[in-house]
């Protein structure tokens, strides 16, 4: 406690002139001129502050603080019972110890209540997506050409230059594994190397992949809850994308926090990295880069 | 909140308890010695020796005189709280698994696991006041549920038995006559095995855990089902909050993979539901096993968990969750 008063003297001299039978003084009587009385807190420390304004003897204005601690007192209401079995002795395996024996410790880790989503976002993330997807709908991207990157003339089905166009299959680039044919002897149980297994990189489509290698730009720092599809959505709008692949942790299944996206046309590339690099998606800031160093 | 870590035990927790006042807290575990602490401190009070087995579940008078335990040592014991001395012993056939006191602490409803050929059996019993005029005779016995029954609790006014077991069916029974009365319905009901059953602090409904991931609120007078609360984990311990509409859920992937899998995915976390909107609010991490046991302080102001790991981990809650807002 800290008393802080420059004046605690009594306000009341007898013998000033009194022309009341009022058992107020002079002071008090001008109180009206005097700043109301203020009480700031109690704060998260349990300081309290009250500040009042007073005529001095001299009828000089003071100004008097007076910061005390509240402090609460814990357990306020605890049953009587419960008090008295505060003081029970310790009984069974417990005689032996003093207070605060080893069994008992405080964590030193912090522990909080882990929110699943920062308070206020909406509660379902497929939301937000279709939210983006409206508005590319309503807003200046009316309609995008996948093949082409032409924007507001037609629609990547309606393309005129499909056919000239690379084929862009990326998204149905993992097979359904009954088209692609086993190797022979592989049954059920039997060891295949991973180059073999259903679904691995064909060594047959070798200029696509170095395609692919060409325009693949990283992205890093994404958050746990970036999916392929919203990796698409981001980068769709710099060009026509030919696969967006997003790291997931085997045993957890949790997002790595990196990816690839492949874009069809290096400029397309060259200006999402631009664009998109230091950009803030879902509150992390992307990092955005060619996946493979450049040459020059 | 740094909570308190209380390592008493030896063996995986099965069961924690809060007397009325909130003062102490009994915790139950698979080595054979109950445990109470002081719940504000984490202190140890003292033990409880003389099961020769995992104990399974307790519960404490209201006066907080008397403790009852049941334990797989195929007997329930009547305990005073504060010597820690043993007054009586229920003999069974089979282990003993959960037990609760009715209004008034005259009647305890103990359960006991199918064993050696005998089926599941919910036993009730007379508590006197005087533990040397205790019989160990059973007013009423109620055999039928397949599979294990894994908790039952008294309904309003001690006319109901509700139990919750492995079958996965919620049933409700007449305390006198031992007839059932409702039953959980095959459809909306849980699809496996229930491990925990929670009532509310009004006792108008109560909450089940099941090994299905999921928890539902049930209505106790008409079996209705009320919520639903979905989760990503085999439920192992619920718990309600006396004070706010608060659900918790502990659990976490079976004890028997957890060495095979990352210790990220156990998600041994308790899961903070709310009670009406059904929506996650949150969770609390620390435990390195699954949570076996969750309760309340009765003034909802901290909350215990115990796991797998052998721990109990006590939380009082900062100002921060009572400001939470959905």
């Amino acid at each position: 406690m800290a008393f802080d008063r420059p004046d605690s003297a009594p306000n009341h001299q007898p013998g000033k002139l009194r022309w009341g039978e009022l058992d107020e003084d002079d002071g008090e009587d001008l109180d009206f001129l005097l700043p109301p009385k203020q009480v700031i807190g109690p704060d998260e420390n349990g300081i309290k502050k009250v500040i009042e304004y007073k005529f001095n003897d001299d009828g000089n204005k003071i100004k008097i603080t007076t910061t005390t601690r509240v402090r609460k007192l814990a357990k306020a209401r605890l049953s009587k019972r419960a008090v008295e079995r505060r003081s029970w002795p310790k009984f069974g395996d417990a005689v032996r110890e003093d207070v605060g024996a080893r069994l008992t410790m405080v964590s030193t880790e912090e522990i909080s209540l882990e929110r699943p989503r920062p308070p206020g976002s909406k509660p379902d993330e497929g939301k937000v997506s279709g939210d983006s997807l409206a508005q590319l709908g309503k807003g200046a991207v009316l309609m995008l050409c996948r093949t082409c990157g032409k924007k507001g003339d037609h629609w990547t089905s309606r393309c005129p230059y499909k056919d000239l166009a690379p084929q862009t299959d990326a998204f149905v680039d993992k097979p359904p594994i009954s088209d692609v044919p086993m190797p022979t002897g592989a049954t059920k149980g039997t060891y295949v190397p991973p180059s073999l297994r259903a679904g691995a990189e064909r060594p047959a489509v070798p200029d696509m992949r170095r395609r692919n290698e060409e325009n693949s730009v990283r992205v890093t720092n994404l958050s746990e809850d970036t999916r392929e599809p919203d990796l698409l959505e981001l980068f769709r709008t710099f060009g026509p994308v030919s696969r967006v692949y997003v790291a997931i942790d085997q045993k957890t299944g949790v997002s790595r926090g990196f990816g690839f996206v492949n874009f069809v046309s290096k400029e397309d590339a060259e200006r999402a990295i631009m664009k998109l690099n230091g950009y803030g998606y879902d509150n992390l800031i992307l990092h955005v880069e060619w996946a493979t160093p450049r040459v020059n | 909140m740094r909570p308190i870590l209380m390592k008493g035990h030896e063996r995986p927790l099965t069961f924690l308890k809060y007397n009325r006042d909130g003062d102490l807290l009994f915790s139950c575990a698979k080595d054979h010695t109950p445990t109470v602490w002081f719940a504000d401190n984490g202190e140890r009070l003292g033990t409880y020796r003389g099961h020769n087995g995992a104990v399974w579940s307790c519960d404490v008078s209201r006066d907080s005189k008397r403790l009852i335990t049941a334990s797989a040592d195929q007997t329930a014991k009547l305990w005073d709280v504060q010597k820690g001395a043993e007054l009586f012993t229920f003999k069974f056939d089979s282990p003993a698994k959960s037990v609760d006191l009715g209004v008034g602490d005259k009647l305890v409803v103990i359960t006991t696991d199918p064993f050696m050929g005998l089926p599941s059996a919910i036993h009730v019993k007379r508590i006197s006041s005087d533990p040397s005029d205790q019989s160990d005779e059973s007013v009423l016995t109620i055999k039928g549920p397949q599979g294990r029954i894994n908790r039952a609790v008294w309904g309003p006014l001690n006319r109901t038995i509700v139990s919750a077991g492995e079958d996965a069916v919620v049933r409700i029974w007449d305390s006198e006559t031992g007839k059932m009365l409702h039953e959980s319905d095959k459809e909306t009901g849980h699809k496996k095995t229930i491990t925990s059953l929670a009532k509310s602090s009004d006792g108008s409904h109560f909450l089940t855990g099941s090994l299905d991931k999921s928890a539902k609120l049930w209505d106790i007078r008409s079996l209705e089902l009320i919520k639903t609360y979905k989760t990503e984990r085999p439920v192992n311990a619920v718990t309600l909050s006396p004070i706010l509409d608060h659900v918790v859920l502990g659990g976490g992937q079976d004890a028997s993979s957890v060495t095979t899998t990352d210790h990220r995915a156990g998600k041994f976390e308790a899961k903070f539901y709310h009670k009406i909107l059904e929506e996650e609010i949150g969770g609390v991490k620390g435990h390195f096993g699954p949570i076996n046991a969750l309760a309340f302080n009765p003034d909802g102001k901290s909350f215990s968990s115990g796991g797998e790991d052998g721990y109990v981990r006590l939380h009082h809650f900062d100002q921060d969750y009572f400001n939470i807002r959905i």
